[in-house]
């Protein structure tokens, strides 16, 4: 039965294409002259593991798991070239409507772009629905304002000597005024000031279509990517005229250097006969596109500047990621505004017509009130610089390129306690500008492929087909490791928050949700067996050494970590405790210590208002770390909130099992139990499911109560959430970031050692008048 | 002129002690393409002069004003010389010349055919030519450049020669879209400040100029009349600046160009643009049986169409960004070209709502060439200001 229901997700191997199209529902299609998008939504149902009460004599009981269905709501977008439109329009209809011949019935299809009129009938042929047409740049507006505020690295700016090339701009929480420059056939530049706030402020005639006309005219090159290839191995130098051509030399009085183009095409302005030789292919088309970019990177900066617009974003089949295409119109923006304005670039431009049209259909189900997350997995990413612009190749792969998005069930927001949610980058590390760094993590997570496919299968024990799901996750995600090591930034920035998030949805992809929820569960209970001993122990210390076992307490839990591979070799070789732990502690003084510092602040300044923990790992270390700490807080009069992630990773504990902890502890612990009662201790859910945390995107129920509770302390516990993320974070409230390196790499880079202890305390950051105006 | 009229201008020159440069007194602007060549004629020589007159330097004025062609390549636009001008202290005719700077190294040995280092020793030259060729006309003519900024003297040409020709050297197109009642209207260009210099040439440089020694360079362009010849030359083989804007004349470029009503049927009415409006400029060639169809006069237009909407959107957007509503259009981008100016008219009146006019000058591409003139005049007695 269980088996059965596995088997039903299995790709079938045309079904590449048109992922999930079986439960299809609501399509949009973008169709332009060379490139057509299909968008549609569909719903995942895969089983995830369910934690629940249950009245049962064994003391040590916590908690019950079942396997639970789980319902996904994902967004797919798929490109291909508009002349494969019939046989997809085919395949759409063998493999959805055949099968459900009532489906499209009375129903109609937003489609946008210029081959909405042109391709109206045919749709209307195959599918049996009515077209309905939508305004190609409200469509374009509403996909571009989806992306900017969802999908975070969205934007990046080129720069084809920088290293990386390209630059990641993380999220912007006030996306608007923008520029948006689509160049497409011709050039629309619209100034975007709000969701609904838009006005074609300018033009210019001259844009892909001139490229491609006049490249026609002047070169053998038959297609669009084929003048590209040739502009590619150009020498513009031999048909344009430049400032030393006229000069000798450069023209210091006005500032323009020698290299500066005087004259596109200038030099072929000549009598054929004193032509010295006649102009290569090549070196036109170099001309042409360096002609054309220049220039509408001059028009895009003048309207900008007209219009005190900062942000300019370049879109359109024009730019479709290539490297040459978007250098050139950086420099000329560059050049124009002297550095104050950089161009920047969308990983997705080529669908935001798509995601604009699929929205506009979908305004009475209010998709747009959701958060909707990248799903790594099923899309493709930016081509590599080598082959961007070439996506449309000959191998049959290459022909289509996908994109999807999951909602996510509530909305996400930044987190209210950050000193600036509008500078804050989450990741430590970028791996695409540390080449050392990268070269070992990608090592790093090749290695552990193989303990995580090992317990993934072992998790699921009863299911025949879990093998082959185990080994294809190990294909999959080592295929993407490698396609990361030639392609750093295909995806974004790289960092080694994205590493693990990719593992786990590589893991649920393949139907494995939660591959260590038994393992949670009897850690979880095993601690529990040492917590009133502990708790006692605690109580019997000084005011001071109380602190201090604490916070050694808090550490030794963090020890406990499934997703250190140094530390999963200690756990595997067997019997290893919580005293075990605490003797593996790096004596003080620590890597980072603050810890008198904190102590300080407990002593003279009066209790917090409100802390807010961001828990790490099951078992010990949420059970014997954090409760003590926690209910030492609330013994001071703080409330305390409890986050945990909403969706399972590793062996963090998740939402709903700490749930179930906090009602055992409280049912055990009297002091827990009032302060549960009285609301002083709360669990919440953070709205995440990594090891690392973003603090630009969590629920948004857990930032109303920050809040309303006017939270003065974050404590975030643990590698993925304090070192890996965060730990360069500046809080507006006081800040306790903790953790065992439990990485010998990176506590060498740290200047420290395997086991070394990271316990920093933060005070308060204040922001400058203006700044905190802004927020 | 009477010869008591140019004795009195002599004996003001003793008078005043004022100590102007040996004749000939020339100019010359050597551009990307052309090279620019003004000579004035003195038409006050006494007859003592006539006689102290060294035949070289009655040579060049024979052979200058002689004739209206010089080589192959060489003219001298007969319609724009100035009769009955005064300069320094000489009244005289100003001739207007130009040919290929290709044909520099020509122009080089004709300088020294005709011996022209026995009379000067030096020459003003302004132009990107003047710093790449000063070294040749040392070598060769033993002639020393003295070289000026091309932006200076294309400002102090422009101030001069509307100074000197008030009533018929600046004009505006009325009605510049409607073939039957367009026509060429004097513009009083008395008191111009602030105005913007849009000067097109192989390329175009851009500026705001604030009073009559105050300018910047705000903008330019490389799609320039270079581009518009370069490509011409490329799309339809021909020769010549003239025969390119022959054939884009008789061209119709809506053949080539891909309007708002190819993508739309009509009026794109959400964003207000109507359906004659170029949508992409060269756009229908992206269609091989387009291509097949497309005739060289059509290319021609349609190239000429596009470069110039494209200099009359950067020049808009600048008079926007300096707040600046009269745009002078000069360069010899102009030349025999009125459907460029119709064009730029158009545009300018369109996008602007009538507020900004775009403005034109008989003397089109020689204002570098008599500013530098009024350079060399200024050799001998620095202080002067003309």
């Amino acid at each position: 039965m269980m088996s059965k229901s596995y088997a039903r997700t299995i790709e079938l191997p045309s079904e590449n294409f048109f992922p999930n199209l079986k439960t299809a529902r609501r399509f949009a299609m973008d169709i332009g002259g060379s490139l057509a998008k299909v968008a549609y939504c569909s719903t995942i149902q895969r089983r995830t593991s369910l934690v629940f009460d249950e009245e049962n004599s064994d003391p040590d009981h916590i908690y019950n798991i079942s396997e639970a269905e789980e319902v996904i709501i994902r967004l797919h977008f798929v490109k291909f070239e508009t002349k494969y439109i019939e046989t997809c329009l085919d395949f759409v209809q063998k493999n959805l409507i055949q099968s459900k011949p009532s489906f499209m019935k009375d129903k109609c299809i937003k489609v946008t772009g210029g081959g909405a009129y042109k391709y109206k009938d045919l749709i209307t042929a195959k599918l049996g629905v009515e077209v309905d047409k939508e305004d190609e740049m409200s469509c374009l507006i509403k996909g571009c304002n989806f992306l900017l505020k969802n999908i975070p690295d969205e934007a990046f700016n080129y720069q084809r000597h920088g290293n990386p090339e390209y630059q990641f701009q993380g999220t912007d929480p006030d996306i608007f005024p923008y520029l948006l420059v689509n160049i497409g056939s011709g050039v629309s530049l619209v100034k975007v000031e709000s969701e609904n706030k838009f006005e074609r402020i300018g033009g210019t005639s001259t844009g892909g279509g001139t490229f491609w006309g006049l490249g026609s005219l002047l070169t053998s090159a038959k297609t669009f990517d084929e003048l590209l290839e040739l502009a590619s191995r150009g020498d513009h130098r031999s048909c344009d005229m430049l400032v030393k051509d006229i000069y000798g030399g450069s023209y210091p009085l006005i500032g323009l250097s020698g290299d500066v183009i005087a004259s596109s095409f200038g030099k072929a302005a000549r009598p054929n006969k004193d032509h010295d030789k006649v102009f290569s292919e090549e070196d036109i088309a170099r001309s042409l596109l360096l002609c054309i970019s220049n220039d509408i990177g001059q028009i895009a900066f003048l309207h900008a500047k007209i219009h005190g617009l900062r942000k300019i974003y370049f879109g359109g089949y024009f730019i479709r990621g290539h490297p040459f295409t978007m250098h050139t119109i950086t420099y000329a923006i560059n050049y124009w505004s002297k550095g104050e304005i950089q161009a920047m670039y969308l990983r997705h431009e080529g669908y935001l017509g798509a995601i604009g049209g699929f929205l506009k259909g979908t305004e009475e189900e209010d998709e747009e009130k959701y958060s909707w997350g990248e799903h790594f997995v099923g899309s493709s990413g930016l081509a590599s610089p080598s082959q961007a612009g070439f996506m449309l190749g000959t191998s049959k792969s290459s022909k289509f390129d996908l994109l999807e998005l999951d909602r996510l069930d509530k909305p996400l927001l930044p987190c209210p306690l950050l000193l600036d949610s509008a500078s804050y980058i989450p990741d430590t590390v970028d791996l695409t500008k540390d080449a050392d760094a990268r070269q070992y993590w990608l090592q790093c997570f090749s290695e552990s492929v193989e303990t995580t496919w090992r317990q993934a299968l072992k998790s699921q024990p009863s299911c025949a087909d879990a093998e082959r799901r185990a080994h294809q996750f190990r294909t999959k995600y080592l295929d993407r490791l490698s396609v990361l090591k030639e392609n750093p930034c295909c995806y974004g920035s790289l960092t080694v928050r994205c590493l693990l998030d990719m593992s786990s949805q590589y893991l649920a992809e393949n139907l494995f949700t939660d591959p260590y929820s038994q393992l949670k569960k009897f850690d979880n209970e095993y601690a529990m067996k040492f917590l009133v001993k502990h708790l006692a122990h605690i109580d019997s210390l000084s005011w001071h050494d109380r602190q201090l076992e604490l916070t050694k307490g808090l550490l030794a839990g963090n020890v406990f970590d499934i997703g250190a591979k140094e530390i999963r070799k200690i756990l595997d070789a067997g019997k290893f405790g919580f005293e075990e732990a605490k003797g593996r502690l790096q004596k003080r003084p620590w890597l980072f210590d603050d810890f008198d510092e904190w102590k300080e602040r407990l002593l003279r300044q009066p209790p917090h208002k409100c802390a807010v923990i961001f828990c790490d790992n099951s078992g010990f270390d949420i059970i014997l770390g954090i409760f003590p700490f926690a209910r030492e807080l609330l013994s001071r009069g703080t409330k305390v909130i409890l986050c945990a992630n909403s969706k399972p990773t590793l062996n963090d504990v998740t939402y709903s099992e700490l749930m179930m902890v906090a009602r055992h502890i409280a049912a055990i612990q009297s002091d827990i139990y009032h302060a549960m009662a009285q609301n002083k201790l709360v669990v919440m859910a953070s709205g995440q499911g990594s090891p690392c945390l973003d603090l630009r995107l969590i629920d948004e129920s857990l930032v109303r109560v920050m809040r309303e509770q006017e939270a003065d302390l974050i404590i975030l516990e643990g590698m993925g959430r304090a070192v890996h993320t965060n730990f360069h974070a500046a809080f507006s409230c006081e800040a306790l970031k903790v953790a065992v390196i439990k990485n010998k790499w990176l506590a060498n880079r740290l200047g420290g050692d395997m086991f070394n202890v990271m316990f920093k305390y933060e005070k308060a950051r204040r922001v400058s008048a203006s700044t905190k105006l802004a927020s | 002129m009477s010869i008591s009229h140019s004795q009195q201008v002599a004996s003001e020159v003793l008078t005043n002690g004022v100590d102007y440069p040996a004749m000939p007194w020339f100019g010359m602007d050597i551009g990307g393409t052309l090279t620019k060549l003004v000579y004035f004629e003195p038409a006050d020589i006494s007859e003592t002069e006539e006689l102290q007159e060294v035949e070289t330097l009655r040579t060049i004025r024979h052979y200058l004003t002689g004739n209206v062609a010089y080589g192959d390549t060489g003219i001298r636009d007969v319609h724009l010389e100035m009769k009955n001008t005064v300069l320094g202290s000489r009244r005289g005719t100003m001739h207007f010349i130009r040919f290929p700077t290709s044909q520099m190294y020509q122009f080089i040995d004709l300088a020294k055919s005709k011996n022209f280092s026995s009379l000067s020793s030096a020459i003003c030259a302004t132009g990107g030519g003047a710093y790449k060729f000063e070294e040749d006309f040392f070598k060769i003519v033993s002639l020393q450049l003295h070289k000026y900024d091309e932006l200076d003297c294309l400002l102090k040409g422009i101030h001069y020669i509307d100074r000197s020709n008030p009533q018929s050297e600046c004009y505006y197109w009325k009605n510049p879209q409607e073939h039957d009642k367009c026509e060429k209207v004097p513009f009083d260009f008395r008191d111009p400040y602030p105005y913007l210099v849009v000067n097109i040439g192989s390329g175009v440089s851009i500026l705001a100029v604030v009073s009559p020694t105050e300018y910047r360079r705000v903008s330019g362009t490389s799609l320039g009349g270079g581009t518009f010849l370069g490509l011409c030359c490329l799309l339809t083989g021909c020769e010549t600046f003239e025969e390119a804007i022959e054939l884009a004349s008789t061209g119709d470029s809506t053949s080539i160009d891909k309007l708002v009503r190819d993508i739309y049927g009509g009026d794109y009415e959400k964003f207000n643009l109507k359906g004659h409006t170029v949508a992409s400029s060269f756009g229908q060639m992206m269609s091989k049986e387009k291509r097949a169809m497309a005739s060289k006069a059509d290319l021609a237009k349609a190239t000429l169409v596009t470069i110039t909407n494209n200099i009359g959107s950067i020049a808009r957007m600048c008079a926007i960004t300096e707040k600046i509503e009269r745009v002078v259009f000069v360069g010899n981008f102009l030349r025999v070209n009125t459907v460029s100016m119709k064009l730029l008219s158009y545009a300018m009146e369109f996008w602007s709502k009538g507020a900004t006019k775009a403005l034109f000058l008989e003397h089109e591409g020689y204002f570098g060439a008599v500013g530098c003139l009024m350079e060399y005049l200024k050799l001998g007695h620095p202080c002067h200001d003309l």
